[in-house]
């Protein structure tokens, strides 16, 4: 005898605690499974491109730390190089190399907080959590001393970096390396071969490449499903073309293959960072204020900068009709787009594994709803 | 490196294959006749010439006499990428553009994100409603004559 079912409608969010910010889903199970999934976005939604028609160029790298809050080195790079892009400007080769290990340390932290918040929504509530946290934390007090900030870093400048590091950061750089290379290790020893871990995130939230090139999807859920698609190889900005470093691919596509994915693009991100080390040599951080006035006002035109950011790529459009604000400005933020395929993502699959299938995207809301 | 299409070179391909499709064209960009978009678009995705498969971005500003869409496309297979550039809604009335949505899924949420903020009708989108704002929300807050601090904006309620 079968028994019949009814599909209810439940509300998840927009304050639960496992979705990452504000974000709202009205799921449609029938018993545990899922059948359908609406997402709701907005509940952050602050107007940044709106708001950056009435700053200065230099003003509007405040509004960028706001958008990915986890991963501010990543956002204000971005723009900078779109803003670079717009006015000729070659930025202080000392201060390129500066932003460069800003923004791989920036990288590890964010790839960090992807990796514990995964785990808590596992179900491994509180440990490997705080033990990412910690060396977070790390890089946090790394970038206190660059810039006097901890989050919201408005480091960058165009043409470089607004200050040169002090002498104390370079052996402090050098000791986290070593910490954080240790606590990746600690990290994988626990979990990269855990029959747990296994059981829960191998196969599930498959996704063909062919459909994640499709729906625009970038960054590690793209690489993990086999596509050789990174910005800092394909694509290279800054200095990565003197760079040499491992594109990380994995087959399988599945929430294991992005954690996999994340966990050894940061043992990557620590040996870019050592060989930026190597080059840095001394000199000014940023050109002179003759040659790069602290109010730019570049000539009419527009100009599209992608970075490979820690979710995907991150881009900037920016329009200038010659005055000291952009005309309009355009963000095309990877945490909105990889969530393209949710839906796909998620119908089939048990009311257990939705959060792990959401974190293992790996989005930020602050960038969802800009 | 990514190579970047040429303007000039781009435009006489897509002329050749789809006649009086090219509005205008420079250095690096080129306007398509809106009522050609979905067909050349189609064009640039399928033909073993282009394959572009990846839309990196989909974007819209307002220039005041009309509105321009602005799509850039990259080939993963051939790393090569270009520009594509669409000018609609010459009178600001209903302007209305084709969605690519059926040729690449990735123009989901950045169409819906352009009528929401811009107001812009993508036809053919299955799902256009707003995305960030909510619904009833008066007017489109990215067009330059949005007037921000609007009592009706505070009054107006939340649809559900």
């Amino acid at each position: 005898m079968s028994l019949e079912t009814r599909p209810v409608t439940v509300n998840l969010g927009p304050q639960h605690p496992s979705t990452h910010g504000v974000f709202r889903m009205r799921v449609t199970f029938d018993g545990e499974e899922i059948i359908d999934v609406e997402p709701i976005f907005g509940y952050l939604h602050r107007g940044s491109e709106k708001l950056a028609e009435e700053r200065t160029y230099s003003q509007i790298v405040t509004l960028t730390d706001r958008m990915d809050y986890v991963s501010s080195m990543l956002n204000n790079q971005a723009y900078i190089l779109a803003v670079e892009k717009l006015c000729n400007i070659v930025p202080s080769p000392r201060g390129v190399w500066l932003r460069m290990i800003a923004s791989e340390l920036q990288r590890i932290a964010s790839h960090f907080v992807a990796t514990g918040f995964l785990l808590q929504d596992l179900g491994a509530l509180g440990t490997p959590l705080i033990y990412c946290m910690r060396e977070r934390e790390n890089i946090l007090d790394l970038f206190e001393m660059l810039c006097g900030a901890r989050i919201t870093n408005s480091y960058l400048r165009p043409g470089g970096v607004f200050m040169d590091a002090p002498d104390v950061f370079w052996p402090a750089l050098s000791r986290s390396l070593g910490d954080i290379e240790k606590s990746i290790d600690e990290i994988e020893d626990y979990l990269s071969g855990n029959e747990i871990i296994f059981s829960r995130t191998k196969g599930t939230a498959v996704l063909s490449s062919e459909s994640l090139v499709n729906a625009s999807i970038t960054g590690p859920m793209l690489r993990a499903s086999g596509v050789d698609w990174d910005l800092r190889h394909r694509n290279p900005y800054d200095y990565y073309s003197e760079i040499t470093f491992k594109r990380i691919l994995h087959t399988a596509s599945d929430n294991y293959a992005r954690y996999w994915v994340r966990v050894q693009e940061m043992r990557e991100s620590l040996k870019i960072i050592s060989q930026c080390i190597k080059n840095i040599e001394p000199g000014p951080v940023r050109p002179s204020f003759d040659d790069v006035p602290r109010l730019v006002r570049p000539e009419p035109g527009d100009s599209y900068a992608a970075i490979e950011g820690s979710k995907g790529e991150l881009g900037f459009y920016l329009v200038s009709d010659g005055g000291i604000s952009p005309y309009r400005m355009h963000v095309r933020a990877p945490s909105l787009i990889n969530l393209t395929l949710l839906r796909e993502m998620l119908v089939g699959e048990l009311f257990g594994d939705l959060f792990v299938i959401f974190g293992s995207v790996d989005l930020n809301m602050g960038e969802v709803d800009r | 490196m990514i190579k970047e299409w040429r303007g000039n070179f781009l435009a006489k391909k897509i002329e050749l294959k789809i006649k009086n499709s090219v509005e205008k064209f420079d250095e690096k960009n080129v306007w398509i006749n809106p009522q050609k978009l979905h067909e050349v678009c189609k064009m640039l995705k399928e033909d073993s010439l282009f394959e572009f498969d990846l839309l990196n971005s989909l974007t819209s500003v307002d220039y005041i006499d009309h509105f321009e869409v602005i799509y850039h496309f990259t080939s993963i297979s051939y790393s090569s990428s270009c520009i594509i550039k669409c000018k609609v809604g010459y009178s600001r009335k209903n302007p209305q553009i084709d969605s690519v949505i059926d040729l690449w899924r990735g123009a989901d949420y950045q169409e819906r994100e352009i009528w929401d903020l811009m107001g812009i009708k993508f036809i053919g989108h299955p799902n256009l409603k707003r995305i960030m704002l909510w619904d009833g929300f008066p007017g489109h807050p990215l067009r330059k004559d949005f007037v921000t601090y609007d009592q009706s904006i505070v009054t107006s309620r939340g649809g559900e």
